[in-house]
């Protein structure tokens, strides 16, 4: 008896839409189980993990500066990941952006203009791009496998940001605590009303603005340019991209790039905004949930803009049960575990079906 | 025992596609009998589940009577089934006796091995060195090889997969002589090919396939090559009309001692190609797979780059440094060998894949970057009409078209741009017989509107029916180009053999 997978003759396209629905409804059984098995009200559980952090505006408000990171990272991986480039050191990019950008109020702590903004953002982006630039040389020159390097590189940096950090960047009024000193006004990102007041107050900031431009940007990207074509070719048939005359190499550095670029806008909007200065731990792992936003939003950009949100919601739901139920926020991790696995286990089940062989008819001539 | 092998109502499929239809045939020992049939018929499936590398969905076979199921290639061998595949598999730096040691069952001793090596491969003709290296031999000597390997384990059912594919002539008569004694000692052969004179020699019982189907089993020495093509195909072929020109127009397509490195460990360097196609003529080339076919197509399209501007000029202008679009937009077209995953994406729609090829040479698929999706339905739209590609939907997806049409496809959205130089490598390679007949002429035809035309081919026949020049090419050397009406099918046969390689590279390789 073994099971193997068995390739579908065609595969479904409703199947492919729904699929991240399923896996949603899987993860929440599933953790509803593993609450039960705490000895906890299961739906009392997921009604405080789920439901309550979309009850008031001000939640809402957390919800999207939850979601603005992962939405701008996971519109960069989307296209990458089409690409077959797999980058999977967002979250270093996005720390390597955020360093670059926080040297400007570091060495200019004086400097309080309009200009101190958008210098800060570029550097952002040009840090993101900088060492995503690294894992693009190495896949390039000397065929180096991007996922290991750019994953590697990950590590690299959050050494460095510890380093700066502890040493160099130490704010020297900060009682020795590791962090640099605190951003203000033209240092740190302007908020927006985007309701009218009549309806209530929410304030969304500058990287949500951000976030929403660049997925429907990469959306016209890929489904209307010619570069999207070329994208999209090399992805599901390289050999096929040569002949179209489109280079692999730039495709890498493309990917890199700009997946690069985006979380390290990512990163420096985090320390603008919610983080307010630079310290370890600028990030609960970002760039790496972004990797689920990608796959749950279809490897497409407006709906990684989609996906970025449910994602968001297990980290809110993670700090709410923690508050009031009083099990570990590292919960957030197990749910996005699990939602990462069932997305990949529906997505396999739609493309292949799973077929149970039985015994060999003659058991004599198989040992053989 | 009447029977050696039978096969009772096997049916395999895959996913929906009947690779093999309620099958049933009968093998005796001492027979060699051929499984005939196109491309895509079902006569690999067939003999891979008689070699238990697949399994039946339904039905059952009989080996010498007793129903048995052949759960892998080692249980077949276990019974006496031996198999010789296209493709090799041999390790390169290994000695024949250490390849053949390799595949042998339980502990053996080596010397005397080698010297059953010997004596075994001489006694059937396919002498075979046991010290040499598998890497120094040719592509005859490497199937001995594996002919020898199968041979040692005394099979009573050897099965040949297109063993003359990759043969010269000369060593494919070599292997008739060799099969022939194994039949006449009481051994069966299983003879896969869709050369109908071989089968016509060699065989005395033919099963024909179609469509997964047994459509005939027949004694093919009493057939004629054109009644065994009908049963084959299934309808009356339609003839190719070639006026043949006398090649006098201007040259379009120039190779020039064109030399290119070999990209990896199993590929083959060009060695200082010449060639000049001319304005109204088709020249093919001719040669046995694994010669360099793809690294020649490879390096006129553009694919890979060469060394000097000036190894390949189209239309006067040097373009060796030139990407495959720069050569695209001074009026060259390129067919490649594989049509699914190079001449086109398998997952996209048609009208995606005209753009694939024409994204810089037509302003009205692309214009400052964006895709005009108009442009290509319509161009679209014009190739599916002007070849008769037949589907299913609107605009499918390139995957969803038979490997026929999908060739008419990809052959027609290079043909609607009018191309002045044309190069196309194995234009109907796996196509049925109508759509080849229609590729032949739409090539033809382009040439004799004044465009240059090169086709690569390892289908002798097509050859002779489409080109005017042949050219012969081998380990990467190209002959002379021949008018094809001086050249004999012996002749091209000593040209694939090598005849016209430049010595001095064969004995610096033996060094």
């Amino acid at each position: 008896m073994r099971l193997v997978l068995e390739k579908r003759a065609e595969r479904s396209q409703p199947m492919a839409l729904l699929s991240p629905v399923i896996a949603i409804a899987l993860t929440l059984v599933t953790g509803g189980i593993i609450f039960a098995l705490r000895g906890l009200d299961p739906f009392h559980a997921l009604f405080v993990y789920f439901i309550e952090p979309l009850t008031t505006s001000w939640s809402i408000e957390h919800l999207i500066v939850k979601a603005t990171p992962l939405a701008l990272i996971g519109a960069g991986l989307a296209v990458s990941y089409l690409a077959n480039v797999w980058n999977i050191g967002a979250e270093g990019q996005l720390t390597a952006g955020a360093i670059f950008g926080a040297g400007v109020p570091v060495f200019f702590p004086e400097m309080q203009t309009p200009l101190t903004l958008i210098l800060m953002l570029m550097l952002g982006v040009l840090g993101g791009m900088g060492f995503a630039a690294i894992p693009a040389f190495l896949k390039n020159r000397f065929s180096a496998n991007e996922i290991l390097t750019s994953l590697m590189l990950v590590y690299v940096v959050q050494l460095i940001l510890d380093w700066l950090v502890r040493g160099p960047w130490r704010d020297p009024q900060g009682y020795n605590f590791p962090k640099t000193i605190g951003f203000s006004g033209w240092q740190t990102l302007p908020s927006f009303q985007i309701l009218p007041p009549s309806i209530g107050p929410l304030y969304v900031n500058l990287g949500a603005i951000f976030a929403v431009l660049a997925a429907f940007a990469l959306a016209f990207l890929m489904g209307r340019t010619l570069k999207g074509f070329e994208l999209r070719v090399q992805g599901v048939a390289p050999r096929a991209g040569r002949f179209a005359g489109f280079s692999r190499a730039k495709t890498v550095w493309f990917c890199f790039l700009l997946s690069g670029g985006l979380a390290g806008l990512a990163g420096i909007c985090e320390v603008m905004s919610t983080v307010g200065q630079l310290q370890p731990g600028i990030s609960p792992g970002y760039g790496f949930t972004a990797i689920i936003v990608a796959f749950l939003g279809r490897l497409n950009p407006i709906g990684a803009l989609v996906a970025a949100f449910a994602l968001a919601i297990s980290y809110l739901g993670g700090e709410s049960a923690q508050v009031a139920l009083g099990i570990s926020d590292k919960t957030a991790r197990v749910f996005q575990g699990m939602l990462l696995f069932y997305i990949l286990a529906c997505d396999s089940l739609i493309l292949y079906r799973l077929k149970l062989i039985g015994p060999a008819r003659l058991p004599v001539e198989s040992r053989a | 025992m009447e029977y050696l092998l039978e096969a009772l109502h096997v049916t395999k499929i895959f996913g929906t596609l009947k690779a093999n239809d309620d099958v049933t045939l009968r093998v005796k020992p001492g027979e060699i009998h051929a499984f005939l049939g196109e491309n895509g018929a079902g006569k690999s499936t067939l003999v891979k589940m008689i070699y238990g590398a697949l399994q039946p969905t339904a039905g059952e076979f009989r080996w010498m009577g007793r129903t048995v199921s052949i759960a892998s290639p080692a249980a077949a061998r276990k019974l006496g089934i031996g198999m010789v595949f296209q493709h090799f598999s041999l390790f390169d730096a290994l000695s024949v006796a250490d390849n053949i040691a390799l595949a042998m069952p339980g502990a053996f001793d080596m010397a005397k091995l080698s010297e059953r090596i010997a004596r075994v491969s001489k006694e059937y003709g396919l002498p075979l060195e046991p010290t040499a290296i598998v890497a120094d031999l040719s592509v005859g000597e490497r199937q001995r090889i594996e002919i020898v390997r199968c041979l040692l384990q005394e099979p009573k059912l050897l099965i040949m997969d297109e063993p003359t594919a990759v043969l010269t002539p000369q060593e494919a008569e070599q292997l008739f002589r060799t099969l022939a004694r194994l039949a006449k000692e009481g051994c069966a052969v299983i003879y896969i090919s869709h050369r109908l004179e071989e089968v016509k020699r060699l065989c005395t019982n033919a099963t024909i396939l179609r469509h997964g189907m047994v459509v005939a089993n027949v004694d093919p020495t009493k057939e004629t090559a054109s009644s065994l093509a009908r049963l084959m195909v299934g309808g009356d072929i339609h003839v190719v009309r070639a006026a043949r020109t006398d090649g006098g127009g201007a040259v379009r397509l120039q190779l020039d001692r064109l030399n290119l490195d070999a990209g990896g460990p199993f590929s083959v360097a060009l060695k200082n190609i010449t060639l000049d196609v001319h304005a109204g003529e088709v020249v093919a080339i001719a040669g046995v797979a694994g010669n360099g076919q793809p690294e020649f197509f490879d390096a006129i399209s553009g694919e890979r780059r060469l060394a000097g501007a000036a190894m390949l000029v189209i239309d006067g202008k040097p373009m060796g440094h030139e990407g495959v679009n720069a050569r695209r937009n001074i009026g060259a077209a390129f067919v490649p060998e594989e049509r699914l995953g190079h001449g086109a994406v398998p997952a996209f729609r048609l009208s995606e894949n005209i753009v694939l090829t024409r994204h810089s040479s037509d302003g009205a698929l692309v214009r400052m970057g964006l895709m005009r999706k108009d442009g290509a339905g319509t161009v679209s739209e014009r190739v599916i009409k002007a070849f008769d590609v037949r589907k299913g939907k609107p605009d499918p997806e390139a995957r969803a078209l038979s490997g026929g049409n999908l060739q008419k496809f990809v052959v027609g959205r290079e043909l609607d741009r009018q191309p002045g130089v044309l190069v196309i490598n194995q234009p109907t390679w796996g196509v049925d017989a109508g759509a080849a007949a229609t590729i032949r002429q739409a090539i033809i035809d382009l040439a004799r509107q004044g465009s240059a035309v090169l086709v690569i081919s390892q289908d002798l026949d097509e050859i002779f029916e489409v080109a005017d020049r042949i050219a012969v090419i081998s380990r990467g050397q190209l002959s002379k180009a021949y008018p094809s009406s001086d050249l004999s099918a012996e002749k091209i046969g000593l040209l694939m053999a090598g005849e016209h390689e430049v010595q001095e590279t064969r004995h610096a390789a033996r060094a």
